[in-house]
């Protein structure tokens, strides 16, 4: 109970604090997922089409995949030095594999019979990837921008290690300090609502992209 | 309007897929590709709007080399219609009708109107329109198929197996209406189908391909009378070859052959002994030779018994006699529309060889229903 009290009091008397790393994780973690959308989804595209590279591609975002946050992290700012951009460019890298993975699975998903449809009523490769392909995989990849997206919230988390704030400053504020444990909790609650909510609404977006709708006549 | 040339197509290292094909196709021609599977009907139907490149040989659209075309403008002159229906499932039906109109960048009011003009050819009611096709059954599914092919008029249109995924019952009945439609329309159909029933229903000429070669190319009814192969009758099957053949029977296959005669110079008292000998009121008249010379029918007896009496004096020489060769149903239209009993059957030599009565054709038409009379027999052999 004295926990509970003490972290109430904690987040009351620094609310505005909380805001501020809250307000900065999450746009470090945005930054990061948007900037690896940018250079992800036109990989997925281009591994999608030409199937020999894929393989290559997917492998090497999974090694990635397999390299500890914090030891990435610690290595990336040897070169970038302290601050958001050493998170940020982290983010990009574990972001990548997600990203180009749904891209690719969606794009390889749109049923061959509609595109060879397009293509032989005429459509030139770009209108078939702007008309067909692309409204066929956005909900897939929108999929892959959500897990993305809520993996990259809990490595911002870590950001605070290279001086990057965010709610991982108040965290390891917490752990730093005798009976920190409101501290923490104070950084570590709002880290999980906001991988919460960002989840729930990338779902929302996701299902609300799906390609299928049902007619307004009868739904 | 479509001509193949000396068209050639070959994969890497292998046979080639189609081997040095040469069509000529008129403007408003339903054409039907058939054949085994990897008999290259497909591969030649693709060439045409270039999905697939053809490696010799040219294929001419309206006189124009399809090479000299731009693909992508070709494509979009010529309708193009798949059995997996390939409907964007994203997109209203109106969108589905009128992509091509889309591409070719038409107004919306255009592509409104022409949409509801469309959905009225195939019946379906204008609400349609804004649904999706997921809510549409598979055959409406494929009318829109075929509206898509059709939005920007193209005179060509190539579809492939556009009616195979779709149950018989319904499947029938868009085959009639494609059919009809066609009629009106006046389109050019390049049509691929490995289902003869249908080829011989809707197309006005049927080539049939066998390795990558045109094995036979005609209309369905000279396939039927004359397959040039093996392969060809094998592949129409049976069933089909028989109900081709009442077509193709000649007199000389069912005439009896010991018609009653006499001869020219009998009396007319020995015709009417043989005439109550054999139970018939009618005597075909040959001479020696056993040449047709007249009949003589048991009126003309009564009329003349007492005033003449050799049958050749009495007979009536003008009859219709049919030779061996002529065609069955030429002499069944012979024998209905003239009102007559009986066609004498001559050879070369005018020589009688047999008739044709109504009895005749009565017994095969028994045999047509029932089978020859060997089962008949069976069965009543079997109740016995």
């Amino acid at each position: 109970m004295e926990t509970l009290e003490q972290f109430i009091n904690y987040f009351s008397q620094n609310s505005d604090y909380i805001w501020v790393q809250f307000y900065k994780h999450f746009l470090m973690a945005a930054y990061g997922v948007l900037l690896a959308a940018i250079i992800s989804i036109p990989l997925g595209i281009l591994i999608a089409k030409y199937g020999k590279l894929s393989s290559w591609v997917l492998a090497f975002g999974s090694i990635i995949q397999t390299i500890p946050a914090l030891g990435a992290m610690a290595v990336i700012m040897i070169v970038m030095g302290l601050g958001t951009n050493t998170v940020i460019v982290t983010l990009i890298l574990y972001s990548i594999l997600p990203i180009t993975q749904n891209t690719y699975v969606g794009m390889k998903d749109v049923d061959k019979t509609i595109v060879e449809a397009g293509f032989a009523s005429g459509m030139t490769r770009f209108q078939l990837l702007r008309m067909v392909e692309l409204p066929l995989a956005v909900s897939v990849i929108m999929a892959g921008l959500r897990t993305a997206l809520v993996i990259g919230i809990g490595i911002t988390a870590i950001g605070a290690f290279v001086g990057a704030g965010g709610l991982g400053a108040i965290i390891l504020t917490g752990t730093n300090a005798t009976d920190g444990t409101p501290i923490i909790l104070a950084g570590a609650i709002p880290t999980a609502l906001m991988a919460i909510i960002a989840d729930l609404a990338m779902g929302w977006i996701e299902r609300k992209l799906q390609p299928v709708k049902e007619s307004k006549t009868t739904a | 309007m479509l001509e193949f040339k000396n068209v050639t197509k070959k994969y890497d290292g292998g046979k080639p897929a189609v081997n040095n094909l040469n069509l000529k196709i008129e403007k408003g021609e339903f054409v039907c590709f058939i054949g085994p599977s990897g008999c290259g009907k497909t591969t030649t139907m693709k060439m045409v709007n270039r999905l697939i490149n053809i490696t010799e040989g040219a294929i001419l659209v309206d006189g124009k080399n399809i090479k000299d075309q731009d693909p992508v403008e070709l494509r979009r002159s010529i309708g193009y219609v798949i059995q997996q229906i390939g409907l964007m499932p994203h997109m209203t039906i109106k969108e589905n009708i009128v992509l091509v109109g889309t591409l070719l960048k038409w107004s919306k009011e255009e592509k409104d109107e022409r949409a509801k003009e469309l959905l009225q050819l195939v019946g379906l009611p204008e609400e349609y329109l804004d649904k999706y096709p997921h809510e549409l059954s598979g055959g409406q599914q494929q009318r829109i198929g075929v509206l898509r092919a059709l939005a920007a008029n193209p005179p060509l249109i190539l579809m492939d197996e556009p009616f195979g995924a779709l149950d018989p019952i319904t499947r029938d009945s868009l085959q009639e209406e494609f059919k009809k439609l066609q009629k009106e329309l006046n389109k050019t159909i390049v049509f691929v189908t490995h289902d003869m029933d249908e080829a011989l229903k809707l197309g006005d000429r049927i080539v049939i391909m066998k390795e990558g070669e045109v094995v036979q190319a005609d209309t369905p009814d000279e396939i039927l009378k004359n397959p040039a192969n093996e392969f060809v009758e094998e592949f129409l099957g049976k069933d089909r070859l028989i109900q081709g053949r009442p077509d193709v029977t000649t007199v000389g296959q069912i005439m009896e052959s010991s018609p009653v005669t006499v001869q020219s110079g009998t009396t007319l008292k020995s015709a009417i002994s043989t005439m109550r000998d054999k139970h018939v009121d009618s005597l075909l008249v040959v001479d020696i030779d056993n040449v047709l010379k007249g009949f003589i029918d048991i009126e003309a007896i009564n009329l003349n018994y007492k005033k003449v009496i050799e049958v050749q004096e009495v007979m009536e020489k003008d009859l219709i006699s049919v030779s061996k060769d002529s065609l069955l149903r030429d002499t069944v239209y012979k024998i209905l529309r003239r009102g007559i009993k009986y066609v004498p059957v001559i050879d070369e030599e005018k020589k009688l060889v047999g008739i044709v009565t109504r009895a005749t054709l009565a017994n095969l038409v028994y045999d047509t229903i029932w089978g020859d009379g060997m089962e008949l027999a069976e069965v009543a052999n079997l109740a016995e």
